[in-house]
C-alpha cells in the first residue's frame, strides 16, 4: 500500500514537470504578465543614470502632474551603453511579454521591430495629439515607414560635434575661437597637435570610431552623398567615399593607442583632464564638460566638421507602442506626456538634448543647446549610423565589426571599403 | 499483487524481477531524466536545426517571413568568412594558453607548497583567492593594467615597467591583432593556476606514505621518486584539470567582454560572435557558432568520459 501511494506520487510529480516542460516550450504565446487595468505604464528605458536619469525623473514628474491616476513603472536596464537593455528586450518581446512602451533611436533601427511585428502603427495617436504639425517635416519623414508611424521622439540629439579643449590648442599654437575652414585645416592642425606631444584627437571603442567615421562621410560627401549611402543612390566603393576613408584613417593615426579599451566619457574625459586637443562626439558630451565646471569658449569649443554643407548629423530617442502591450491606455498617457510640451521641455532641460517639437520656448536652455536648436531647424539633417537612425541593427553591427578590424590594423583601406560596400549590398536588399 | 500476464511462471517471475529491480530507480531518476532530454538534449537539437535554417533577420525569427532550410550553408560560410577563422584562432591560442600557463603555475606551486613550509598554508590560501573573484570583476582591474599606452601616456603594466627601467618590455597588451588574445590569457591564468594547485595538492597528499618511503629504501633519488612513483599516481588529477580549465577556456566570454569590447577585433572569440549575432537577430548563425563550439568542447570531453568510464568498468 506504501509503495503504491509512492509510485502515484512518483507519477504526479512526471506529470506535473511534463506539464510544466510544455508550458516552458510553448513561450511564443501571449502570456503579457500585466494587470490589464490601466493604471500603470511599465516604461522600458536604459536610462539609469547621469543627465538621462535626471531627464527621465524630470518625465515622470511631468507625467504625474499631467496622469496622476496612472502609476508610472520604471523598468530601466543599467549598463553597455543600452546594449544590456536591448538585449533584455530582445527576449522579452521575443517571449511575449512586452512593456508597455520601450526606449528606441528613431529610425532605421526600428525596422528590426516592424519587420517581426513587435511594435504597432500609432498614426492614430499622432492625428489626435496633433503631432503632425508639432514635429518639423524633416523629422516625420524620418519616423515614417511604409507609411506608418511607429514612434513618438522625446528628444533630438546631434552625432557630429567636435569638441577641443581651449588650453590644449592655445598651448600648441591654436586659436581655438577660429574653428578650422576645411578638412585639410583640420588635419593640419592634428599634425600640429602631434608635434607638440599631445594626443590630438581622442577616440574610444569601435562605436566611438564609427561615430567618427559618420562625422567625416557627413562633411565629405555633403548632405545628398551621405544619404544616398542609405538607399543606393551613393556607392561605397566610389571615389568620395575613398577619401573619406583616407581622412579616417589619418585621423585614427593621430588618436590615443588605448582606444579600444575605452568608452566615450573616458575619451572625453581626456579633453576635460587636458591630455587630448580635440574628440568627436554626440552632444550628450555637454553633461560632461558640465560636470567638470568647464565653461563653453573660455574651456572648451565646439564645431562641426567643416565640409561641403552645414549638417546636423541626427538621432533622437523615441517611445513605442509593442503589439500586446498590457496597458495601452497607459502607453497612450505617456506617449502624450512625452510628445508635450511640457514634458519635452522638462526633459530636454535636464537631458542637454533638444525637443523634437518646434512650438516649445528654448528661451531657457543653455548656450549649447541653443546652437544645436538653430542647427536642427536651418542646417542639412544626415541620420547617424552609429546611432541606429540611418542603419538596422544588423548593418551597424557589420559597419562596427569592419571598423574595428580596419583601425586595429587587420585590414587596408581597400578591403575596408569593400567589407563596407559588400555590407551595404547585403542590407539594402 | 496480481499476475501481470499468467504465461509460464518462469517468465512472470523474470518479469516482475526486472520490474522490482530496475522500476523504482528509474521512476525516481525520470524527472531529472526527463528535464535534462528537454532542456539539454532538446535544445541542443533544437539548436542544431536553427543552424541549418535561412533565419537570419528579426521578421524570420517571429514567424512573419518563412525559414526554409539551408542544410551546413550557415556554416560553410562562416569558415569562409577571414573574420570568423581569427576568432577561432583567436580561441585556439587563448586555450593553449591558458591550459598551459594554469597547469604549469599551478603544479609548480602545488610542488612547492606539497612539502611542509613555514607559511605554507598562508600561500595555499593566497593563491586560491583569486578564484573566488568573477572574471567580470578582475577583468575590469586588468583592462586597466593591460592598458596599451606606451611613453608619456602609460598606465598600469606599462607604466610599472617604465617604472622599474624595463622600458622596453612595454607593449600594447591585448591591442596586437594576432598575438593579443594572449595578454588575456594573463588574467585568467592568475585567478585559475590557484584551483588547478589545490586539486595537484590533493593528489599529492593521496599518495600514501608508505610508497615513498618504499621508493627511498629502494634507493630512489628524489627526481626518479617523482617520475615513477607520484606522477603516475596524479594522472586522474592532470586529467581533471585539463578536461576543467580546457572547458572553461573554450566558453570564455566574460573575462574577454569585459576586458576588451565585443566589436573587437583583436580579441573576437566564437562565444562573442555568437553573442553578437544573436543581438543582431541572426539567430542561424548565432546557432552555427554554438553549435561549433559545442563540437570543440565535446572533443575534449568525450574521450575523457569514455576514459573514465572504461576505468569504472575496470
Amino acid at each position: 500500500m506504501r509503495r503504491r501511494n509512492f509510485l502515484y506520487l512518483t507519477g504526479g510529480t512526471l506529470a506535473a514537470v511534463g506539464l510544466a516542460a510544455c508550458g516552458g516550450s510553448d513561450g511564443s504565446g501571449s502570456s503579457g504578465g500585466g494587470d490589464g487595468d490601466g493604471k500603470s505604464v511599465e516604461v522600458f528605458t536604459w536610462w539609469a543614470a547621469g543627465s538621462e536619469k535626471a531627464g527621465l525623473d524630470a518625465l515622470v514628474e511631468v507625467f504625474a502632474e499631467q496622469y496622476p491616476d496612472i502609476e508610472f513603472i520604471n523598468g530601466a536596464v543599467a549598463g553597455g551603453a543600452g546594449s544590456a537593455a536591448k538585449d533584455m528586450l530582445q527576449s522579452r518581446l521575443q517571449a511575449g511579454d512586452p512593456p508597455d512602451t520601450f526606449q528606441a533611436h528613431a529610425g532605421a533601427e526600428l525596422n528590426d521591430y516592424i519587420d517581426a511585428g513587435q511594435i504597432v502603427d500609432i498614426s492614430d495617436v499622432y492625428d489626435e495629439l496633433g503631432l503632425r504639425e508639432a514635429f518639423p517635416e524633416s523629422l516625420l519623414e524620418r519616423l515614417t515607414a511604409d507609411g506608418a508611424i511607429y514612434s513618438v521622439p522625446s528628444n533630438i540629439h546631434r552625432s557630429n560635434v567636435v569638441w577641443g579643449s581651449a588650453a590644449v590648442l592655445t598651448e600648441a599654437g591654436i586659436d581655438p575661437a577660429t574653428p578650422p575652414a576645411s578638412m585639410d585645416e583640420f588635419l593640419a592642425q592634428l599634425d600640429t597637435l602631434a608635434a607638440a606631444g599631445v594626443t590630438p584627437l581622442s577616440v574610444g571603442a569601435a562605436w566611438t570610431q564609427v561615430n567618427l567615421l559618420e562625422a567625416i562621410l557627413m562633411a565629405d560627401l555633403g548632405a545628398a552623398a551621405y544619404n544616398g549611402l542609405f538607399d543606393g543612390s551613393t556607392g561605397w566603393d566610389s571615389a568620395e567615399v575613398t577619401t573619406a576613408l583616407e581622412h579616417f584613417e589619418t585621423m585614427i593615426s593621430h588618436t590615443n593607442t588605448d582606444r579600444d579599451g575605452l568608452d566615450w566619457p573616458d575619451a572625453t574625459q581626456q579633453l576635460i583632464d587636458g591630455t587630448a586637443a580635440y574628440n568627436v562626439m554626440g552632444d550628450w558630451a555637454v553633461a560632461a564638460f558640465d560636470e567638470a565646471g568647464l565653461a563653453p569658449q573660455d574651456d572648451y569649443v565646439y564645431f562641426e566638421l567643416p565640409g561641403a554643407d552645414q549638417i546636423f548629423g541626427f538621432l533622437a530617442d523615441s517611445f513605442t507602442l509593442p503589439e500586446g502591450a498590457p496597458n495601452p491606455e497607459g502607453t497612450r498617457a505617456w506617449l502624450d506626456t512625452i510628445s508635450s510640451p511640457e514634458g519635452q521641455l522638462a526633459f530636454n532641460l535636464a537631458k542637454g538634448s533638444i525637443p523634437a517639437r518646434t512650438d516649445v520656448d528654448t528661451a531657457e536652455f543653455p548656450e549649447y543647446q541653443q546652437t544645436a536648436v538653430t542647427s536642427f531647424a536651418e542646417d542639412e539633417i544626415c541620420s547617424s549610423i552609429a546611432h541606429g537612425a540611418a542603419t538596422s541593427v544588423g548593418w551597424l553591427n557589420a559597419i562596427s565589426d569592419a571598423t574595428s578590424q580596419f583601425t586595429a590594423g587587420a585590414t587596408d583601406l581597400a578591403a575596408y571599403q569593400q567589407a563596407l560596400a559588400d555590407i551595404a549590398t547585403e542590407n539594402q536588399a | 499483487m496480481p499476475a501481470v500476464r499468467p504465461v509460464s511462471p518462469s517468465a512472470e517471475v523474470f518479469v516482475s524481477g526486472k520490474l522490482r529491480r530496475f522500476g523504482p530507480p528509474l521512476l525516481l531518476i525520470s524527472p531529472s531524466l526527463l528535464l535534462i532530454g528537454v532542456f539539454i538534449y532538446g535544445l541542443m537539437g533544437q539548436n542544431l536545426w536553427m543552424s541549418m535554417t535561412d533565419n537570419h533577420s528579426a521578421a524570420q525569427a517571429n514567424d512573419r517571413e518563412p525559414i526554409s532550410f539551408v542544410g551546413l550553408e550557415n556554416y560553410i560560410e562562416l569558415f569562409a568568412t577571414e573574420a570568423f577563422r581569427h576568432s577561432m584562432a583567436n580561441l585556439l591560442l587563448f586555450t593553449a594558453a591558458f591550459l598551459i600557463g594554469a597547469m604549469v603555475m599551478g603544479f609548480l606551486w602545488a610542488w612547492l607548497l606539497e612539502r611542509p613550509l613555514p607559511g605554507g598554508r598562508f600561500f595555499q590560501t593566497v593563491y586560491l583567492f583569486p578564484m573566488a573573484i568573477s572574471f567580470v570583476a578582475s577583468g575590469v582591474v586588468w583592462r586597466w593594467l593591460l592598458n596599451s599606452n606606451q611613453g608619456d601616456n602609460a598606465s598600469g603594466l606599462n607604466r610599472l615597467f617604465q617604472m622599474v627601467g624595463l622600458d622596453f618590455l612595454q607593449n600594447p597588451w591585448w591591442n596586437n591583432i594576432t598575438f593579443g588574445i594572449l595578454a588575456i590569457a594573463l588574467p585568467a591564468i592568475w585567478q585559475l593556476s590557484g584551483y588547478v594547485m589545490a586539486l595537484f595538492l590533493a593528489g599529492f597528499r593521496g599518495v600514501p606514505d608508505e610508497l615513498r618511503e618504499a621508493a627511498r629504501m629502494d634507493g630512489a633519488t628524489e627526481l626518479q621518486m617523482y617520475r615513477l612513483v607520484i606522477f603516475p599516481q596524479l594522472t586522474p588529477v592532470v586529467m581533471s584539470a585539463l578536461v576543467i580549465i580546457a572547458h572553461m577556456s573554450l566558453k570564455s566570454f566574460d573575462l574577454i567582454m569585459s576586458i576588451s569590447k565585443p566589436a573587437n577585433y583583436q580579441t573576437k572569440v566564437p562565444a562573442v560572435d555568437m553573442f553578437l549575432f544573436k543581438s543582431s537577430y541572426d539567430y542561424a548563425n548565432s546557432a552555427a557558432v554554438g553549435t561549433i563550439l559545442l563540437a570543440v568542447v565535446a572533443v575534449l570531453i568525450v574521450p575523457y568520459l569514455i576514459n573514465q568510464y572504461r576505468e569504472s568498468r575496470r
